[in-house]
């Protein structure tokens, strides 16, 4: 296929994907700050780690001041100066999607069309902070339709798994990111003393990758924070662990060079990163630091994303 | 000519019912009118949904628009169709020889029939295809003829659309929604199918591909991009052919061959459907500032590597004062006479027609020689005075650039509106395709209707609407 098809195939997930992610993060960061301060502990401020998580910091300093829960709506829901809000994910993604329209299936194509037709009603600054919720509802829900849509309707081939590459990758990247914000309310040693007050932080980061409820099919225990970190690193049958998102990957990247009949740089990355996720153990990566080793994945990660694009999308 | 009763396609000049329209009129009669509103409602919803829409896509709703669309189908008689196909075979035929001469051996111009200077000074003439002899010896492979008629014998050319010829994608839409909206009816009689344009296309591009490609070449439409008001019609013929719909970015020429970018690596490209202007195809030999083209394009197309659809300067034979030798045309190439006919031009470029169309603005229709899309053009029985007197100036100070033709009493279709049925002005734009193993036609075309009461203007971009065009198998 066009390489340029390809590439708005591969972003167009993303974006969709990305949009998504914000609004978890944005979710958590209004559940938690509604708690009494002696749940949450002192110190923090929930709106200033959603913004730390979504990223984009250094943006916000320049805009706005205070990591004001306004501020940090309008910044990652609304803002043009945040390539990354909410809003400019789906202008994005509906400025690709149009490009490919004849690579998309109707039902794809309506999705985003209709998300972004419905999220132009909403205006910054004109969006409480009791309206946040239906607001990022009506995200999930976007983000869920195109995606049930693609997985429904597409015919599997290279377009389906450029798309699908796109969606692993910003995943990826996102459940690492959750993790490393909030990886010190993970170690043993806040376990030993953290009691009740961390609960809630390791319930947030569950929730923020919508596990919370699967946490207690996979483990039938109370919240652990080295089960919460197996959960989100290593275990595949949770659909947002890092160890999951390399599953998909490296099979579409092998049913692409399948039909390509060649193989290249993506697909050995992407096999060596998820043969280190299958082969460790929760043990061994809080024993060499949790911090080091999110920081080298979410390098991987981007280098594997950069492999694709030079392979494939150029 | 002359002025009579407007000759109304399902009424005739009398109101007796015409032969073709007998079982639909008996149908309206029987429908209740509730009935025609929901459908019409259903059709409306199905175009938006489907997201035909038209003019600027941006990042307003507002920019999207929909061509309003009408239930009321126009109906032609198989005789109608097979005189007028004749007459647009033999038509296009002739437009492709002479597109052949212009550019080869100039035998029109030494016998004097056309004027050298309207072809050398043409904007559309491109003197980079000046001895360049094509494989397929096809010049036009996609012609978009409007055609109007004013009573039920003839039906005259209004326009020859020979560069980027557009509408067909509404041809086949509107179709599809008479198909699931009125099935009763249209079961109801014999109506030929059209959907096969899609392979015809196909096929008529594959068979001018060039001899060095391969059995089954590869074919690509080249857009402008997303931005331009026909891009819906781009995609949605790509999407139909199972061909890739590129811009220019996504294609490149190395050693005079043309290739796409593709992730597999390049992919060498055999034949281009091209819905460019021919002044944007190649920066390095047309406009410079040209994003939209492809650098090197015309020198692999003169290297005979690529097959480009239709050839470029194909607009010296379709711009409005050419048309007026049309009928001279054919009988030059063809040796017979025209069977579709013209509608009687006044070149302002001649003294006596120019002091004459001064003389007359009032009665007649001016046209720019190079205007499109019902664009820089003057109705004189609608116009003010002080129009026509700004006009008249526009005229004077250049009248090699226009053109006038006497208003016609065009034919009306019924349309629906909401104090029911009501005549309207037609027209009707046929899409022939010539291929290196002939000509094909499918039966029908689209039609346009100015939706206003009285106006002449079918174009969609003032406004205008489309209707489904039933050919009745005889």
């Amino acid at each position: 296929m066009l390489s340029r098809d390809a590439d708005s195939l591969y972003w167009l997930s993303r974006y969709v994907e990305r949009a998504e992610n914000t609004a978890r993060i944005l979710d958590v960061a209004y559940r938690m700050a509604s708690m009494p301060i002696s749940y949450n502990g002192v110190e923090t401020n929930e709106w200033e780690s959603a913004l730390i998580t979504a990223g984009g910091v250094d943006q916000f300093r320049a805009v706005y001041g205070d990591a004001t829960p306004e501020n940090v709506i309008e910044f990652l829901a609304f803002s043009e100066a945040n390539p990354s809000s909410i809003q400019n994910c789906f202008d994005t993604a509906r400025q690709n999607a149009r490009s490919v329209r004849s690579a998309l299936t109707s039902e794809m194509w309506e999705a985003i069309n209709s998300a972004w037709l419905d999220l132009r009603r909403y205006k910054a600054r004109s969006i409480k902070v009791e309206d946040l919720p239906r607001f990022l509802n009506l995200v999930k829900e976007a983000s869920l339709r195109y995606d049930g849509s693609a997985l429904r309707t597409m015919l599997r081939n290279d377009a389906y798994w450029f798309s699908r590459l796109g969606l692993y990758i910003e995943r990826a990247d996102n459940t690492a990111r959750v993790l490393d914000v909030k990886y010190h309310v993970l170690l043993p040693q806040d376990a030993a003393v953290g009691g009740g007050i961390d609960y809630y932080q390791w319930a947030a980061i569950l929730r923020s990758v919508s596990a919370l409820v699967s946490y207690q099919w996979v483990y039938h225990q109370n919240l652990r924070p080295w089960l919460v970190a197996d959960l989100l690193i290593l275990r595949e049958e949770m659909p947002r662990s890092l160890a999951a998102c390399y599953a998909f990957l490296s099979r579409h990247l092998d049913d692409i060079s399948q039909r390509y009949g060649t193989s290249g740089l993506a697909q050995r990355q992407a096999r060596a990163t998820h043969a280190r996720l299958t082969n460790r153990s929760i043990e061994d990566i809080f024993q060499d630091g949790l911090h080091e080793f999110l920081q080298d994945f979410l390098a991987e990660n981007n280098r594997l994303g950069q492999a694709i694009s030079t392979q494939y999308l150029g | 000519m002359a002025a009579q009763a407007i000759f109304d396609e399902m009424n005739g000049h009398d109101g007796r019912s015409r032969d073709a329209y007998r079982i639909l009129q008996d149908w309206l009669k029987s429908a209740p009118p509730q009935l025609l509103e929901h459908r019409r409602e259903e059709a409306e919803l199905f175009f938006r949904r489907v997201g035909i829409t038209f003019a600027v896509y941006g990042n307003t709703e507002a920019e999207e628009r929909l061509i309003p669309f009408d239930i009321i189908p126009r109906i032609l008689s198989g005789q109608e169709w097979a005189r007028l196909s004749r007459g647009l075979e033999q038509r296009v035929k002739a437009l492709n020889m002479f597109l052949k001469d212009i550019y080869g051996p100039r035998e029109i111009l030494r016998a004097g029939i056309v004027p050298p200077e309207l072809v050398y000074l043409n904007p559309y003439y491109r003197p980079q295809m000046q001895g360049l002899s094509l494989n397929s010896g096809i010049y036009v492979q996609v012609a978009g003829i409007d055609i109007v008629r004013v009573d039920d014998e003839d039906f005259y050319v209004l326009e020859d659309n020979l560069r980027t010829p557009s509408g067909v994608s509404y041809m086949l839409e509107n179709r599809e929604v008479m198909m699931r909206l009125f099935p009763e009816l249209v079961g109801m009689q014999r109506i030929r199918p059209i959907e096969n344009y899609v392979d015809e296309l196909l096929g008529t591009l594959k068979s001018v591909a060039p001899a060095s490609s391969p059995y089954d070449p590869t074919v690509v439409l080249l857009t402008p991009g997303s931005l331009n008001s026909a891009y819906y019609e781009h995609s949605f013929l790509a999407d139909r052919m199972g061909v890739e719909l590129v811009e220019g970015r996504d294609l490149f020429v190395r050693d005079e061959m043309v290739y796409m970018r593709t992730t597999e690596g390049p992919k060498r490209v055999d034949v281009i459907y091209s819905r460019i202007d021919d002044d944007f195809l190649d920066p390095l030999v047309f406009r410079p500032d040209s994003a939209l083209g492809v650098p090197g394009l015309i020198a692999a197309y003169r290297a005979g590597n690529v097959a480009i659809a239709n050839a470029p300067g194909t607009g010296v034979a379709d711009d409005k004062a050419m048309y007026s030798y049309v009928p001279d045309i054919v009988r030059f190439y063809m040796g017979e006479e025209p069977i579709l006919k013209n509608v009687p031009t006044w070149r302002c470029r001649e003294r006596e027609s120019l002091s004459y169309v001064v003389d007359n603005l009032r009665e007649l229709v001016v046209k720019e020689v190079n205007g499109s899309g019902g664009y820089g053009m003057l109705v004189g029985p609608h116009a003010t005075a002080e129009a026509c007197e700004h006009f008249k100036a526009r005229i004077l100070a250049n009248p090699d650039n226009y053109i006038a033709q006497p208003t016609l009493a065009l034919s009306t279709s019924p349309i629906f509106t909401e104090k029911g049925l009501a005549p309207r002005h037609v027209d009707l734009r046929p899409f022939v395709l010539t291929g290196r193993d002939g000509v094909r036609l499918v039966p029908g075309g689209l039609t346009r209707v100015a939706l206003t009461e009285g106006s002449l203007v079918v174009n969609s971009s003032q406004g205008g609407g489309t209707k489904d065009t039933w050919v009745l198998s005889e």
